[in-house]
């Protein structure tokens, strides 16, 4: 994964080149901008401008690690640190759809291993991989608090509870035909 | 806005009920909700409408009815018929019930153990107020405190009668929490801040959730207390990314609260000023821990230091700062309307008031309950949970979650309070308790704990970073079949490195699951280890049986 990660910055960086004047131009920048305006380009604004971006985009990608950097005055060694730090950072674009499967002790013991097996099994991917068609992101969340109704996953942003390895595939199928 | 206004506004509201015949309270709370109960809802607005009824029956959203095993739950009242898992295609029935005998196939049973042997204050107006309301909590006798306090009580004699209540912290620890607002207030400097931990981590745990989609100027008014007590102007709550409606009702009602003056400059005509801001956490479970949450909010890594000093002294950029936890600052209104003395006289000689507990895992009444400290195990278990489902056995109950240990049978008769907890190798925590049945292997339920601690420390200190990694190992390989006898005395060996020489809770409490499942749990060990067989048929074994094979 380290690799990756190298290969696909190189590109970015050299991409990020290319496209610095799009920063003013792409629309989704305006909530960026706002997050770092509101809170007057502090320091402390880091975690909640990574918010933004990952809002806007959908995941952090270098260009925008870079932008924030220099906008925040911050290094940019301490940009990459938060946004690796924490979890719900993504540095990897999602795939079309996402299902982020619970990992609580309550839908641990309630059977989600047997649901990633499944998922592994039907579509080859482990948790924080995306099918290869670029469909469907398998991730998985420390809690999401829906302990009451586990084992749960998130479905595109919806809460789903007292699932089965066969309820998760049949929702899952669903996107491959859409 | 002043007591007149609170007055007129409960007044209005009270009124306003009463016009109704009957109101249908329906819980929008998160695991309602993802079960379709917005769903429900709109259909019996719409059915209501229909038949002409809005005069008569009112359909409200309100926060978590505690019994999420059969969500969406609803209630009407006057009659106090209870609805369980109700599709919108039963609205008709629902509505054609109302006032009649109550729909057999829906009916919940509201005079049940789970709801009869609770006794709420944290959750007092959860499932009763509509939380995107401020009028509601108003109505409710919400924000009197904090007006009663300003007008009548010094910040002093806030803090004597939260001391004197003997309230805990609820996130975990269980600091006497006077003490540690007095510790702010001494502090000499113009400015402190107040912080509110909604960071709430530990996996199986809800209730911080759901008491701030429920109630989340309950929450509000305790900080502003705690504020006013100790000297602080700006406060922030930190809370996880993960929990995005309450993220929004506590943004609504944030607004409201200022819309209202309840906080901003001159909070009642009084010189007290009072904001709140929100920052969201990032899904770093060691933010939890205080110093490492403080260093979130100043934008890093979450990454602790060692204390002293103390947040109290240098906490938020090195000034004072008060942090506790929402279930703390939701117990702090009731406790100045009511008096210290009230709140003392609930739970146990060390632990006073009540806990709520966020109940899941095997057992039948999922879901989210209050009761006293002191309150027996087997009756939190077995009576108000009901039990194990499918007629299997009891084996342990999981608390504190990763910091906490599995706690068996034999220790059932306990009181739950801090201490007991703790003199059977587990923790309060911040209440999440985990039902595992025979089907659980605790070697399993041990690995996936410190699988969680081993990729959730932070890095800093070389005991959690490498001793979390080194125990996950050995687990590994007990748990694939190729585990030595010598393990056991490794294993024990390391839990007493990490729990001693950690830098933060994390790493001091990380090996607690390990040395409880070890201590009441051994012969599961011995067994993967000299059998090569996982008793509960969990743990693949892979390695014995490669060798079989060969």
């Amino acid at each position: 994964m380290e690799t990756k990660t190298t290969e696909s910055s190189q590109e970015l960086l050299q991409s990020a080149a290319k496209d610095a004047p799009k920063v003013a131009e792409d629309g989704r920048w305006k909530q960026v901008n706002r997050t770092m305006r509101l809170n007057g380009y502090a320091p402390h604004a880091l975690i909640e401008t990574l918010h933004a971006v990952q809002e806007s985009f959908g995941y952090l990608d270098i260009e925008a690690l870079k932008y924030v950097s220099e906008q925040l005055k911050l290094p940019r060694s301490l940009v990459y640190g938060a946004a690796t730090f924490y979890h719900f950072f993504s540095l990897k674009p999602a795939g079309e759809h996402t299902c982020v499967v619970c990992m609580g002790t309550a839908c641990y013991i309630a059977g989600v291993p047997k649901i990633l097996d499944a998922i592994q099994q039907s579509y080859s991917v482990s948790p924080g991989e995306t099918t290869a068609d670029n469909k469907i992101s398998i991730l998985t969340a420390r809690c999401i608090g829906s302990c009451g109704l586990s084992p749960a996953a998130v479905f595109d942003g919806e809460v789903a509870g007292k699932l089965t390895p066969d309820a998760v595939l049949d929702k899952l199928g669903r996107w491959v035909v859409s | 806005m002043n007591l007149e206004d609170l007055i007129s506004i409960t007044k209005t509201e009270k009124e306003k009920a009463s016009q109704f015949k009957h109101s249908i309270l329906i819980c929008v709370a998160a695991g309602c909700v993802s079960c379709q109960s917005l769903q429900v809802k709109d259909a019996l607005v719409k059915e209501v409408k229909s038949r002409g009824l809005e005069s008569e029956i009112q359909v409200k959203g309100v926060g978590c009815l505690g019994l999420c095993t059969v969500a969406p739950l609803m209630v009407i009242e006057p009659s106090g018929v209870m609805y369980k898992a109700v599709t919108p295609e039963d609205a008709k029935d629902v509505i054609d019930s109302i006032g009649k005998a109550p729909v057999k196939r829906l009916e919940c049973d509201g005079q049940s153990s789970f709801f009869k042997r609770q006794e709420k204050i944290v959750l007092e107006n959860c499932g009763v107020i509509d939380p995107e309301r401020i009028e509601d909590y108003i109505a409710a006798g919400g924000y009197q405190a904090l007006y009663k306090a300003l007008q009548d009580a010094s910040p002093n004699k806030i803090i004597d009668e939260i001391t004197k209540s003997g309230l805990r912290g609820r996130g975990g620890g269980g600091f006497p929490t006077g003490i540690k607002w007095q510790a702010v207030a001494k502090a000499d400097n113009a400015i402190k801040y107040v912080v509110c931990n909604a960071d709430e981590g530990d996996p199986g745990a809800f209730m911080d959730r759901s008491v701030l989609e429920s109630d989340p100027h309950r929450v509000i008014e305790g900080m502003l207390l705690s504020g006013y007590a100790v000297g602080a102007q700006i406060a922030y709550v930190y809370i996880r990314a993960e929990y995005p409606l309450a993220i929004k009702r506590l943004k609504i009602a944030l607004q409201q609260a200022e819309r209202n003056g309840l906080l901003g400059d001159n909070i009642f005509d009084t010189p007290f000023s009072f904001s709140i801001k929100i920052r969201l956490g990032a899904g770093a479970f060691v933010c939890g821990e205080e110093t490492a949450l403080l260093a979130s909010i100043e934008g890093g890594r979450g990454t602790p230091r060692p204390r002293p000093p103390f947040p109290a002294e240098s906490g938020l950029w090195g000034y004072p700062t008060l942090i506790n936890n929402v279930e703390t600052f939701a117990n702090v209104p009731p406790i100045i309307a009511k008096g210290g003395a009230w709140f003392a006289g609930i739970g146990t000689e060390k632990s006073k008031g009540t806990k709520v507990f966020a109940l899941a895992g095997r057992i039948n009444n999922t879901g989210l309950i209050e009761v006293p400290m002191g309150t027996k195990l087997r009756d939190i278990v077995f009576d108000i949970g009901g039990g194990i489902p499918g007629g299997k056995k009891y084996k342990a109950v999981q608390t504190g979650g990763p910091s906490g240990g599995c706690i068996p049978e034999q220790h059932l008769d306990m009181s739950v309070d801090y201490e007991s907890l703790a003199a059977v190798g587990s923790i309060m925590g911040s209440g999440g308790m985990i039902v595992m049945d025979e089907t659980s292997c605790m070697v399993d339920v041990a690995k996936f704990f410190i699988e969680f601690t081993m990729s959730e420390s932070c890095g800093k200190c070389i005991p959690c970073r490498v001793g979390t990694a080194q125990i996950y190992s050995i687990l590994c390989r007990i748990t694939d079949g190729s585990g030595e006898i010598s393990d056991i005395e490794k294993l024990e060996e390391l839990c007493d490195v990490v729990k001693h020489a950690s830098l933060c809770g994390l790493g001091m409490t990380a090996p607690n699951p390990v040395m409880s499942t070890l201590k009441y749990f051994r012969n599961e060990y011995l067994e993967h280890i000299n059998q090569k067989t996982c008793p509960a048929g969990v743990c693949a074994m892979k390695k014995a049986k490669e060798v079989k094979h060969a």
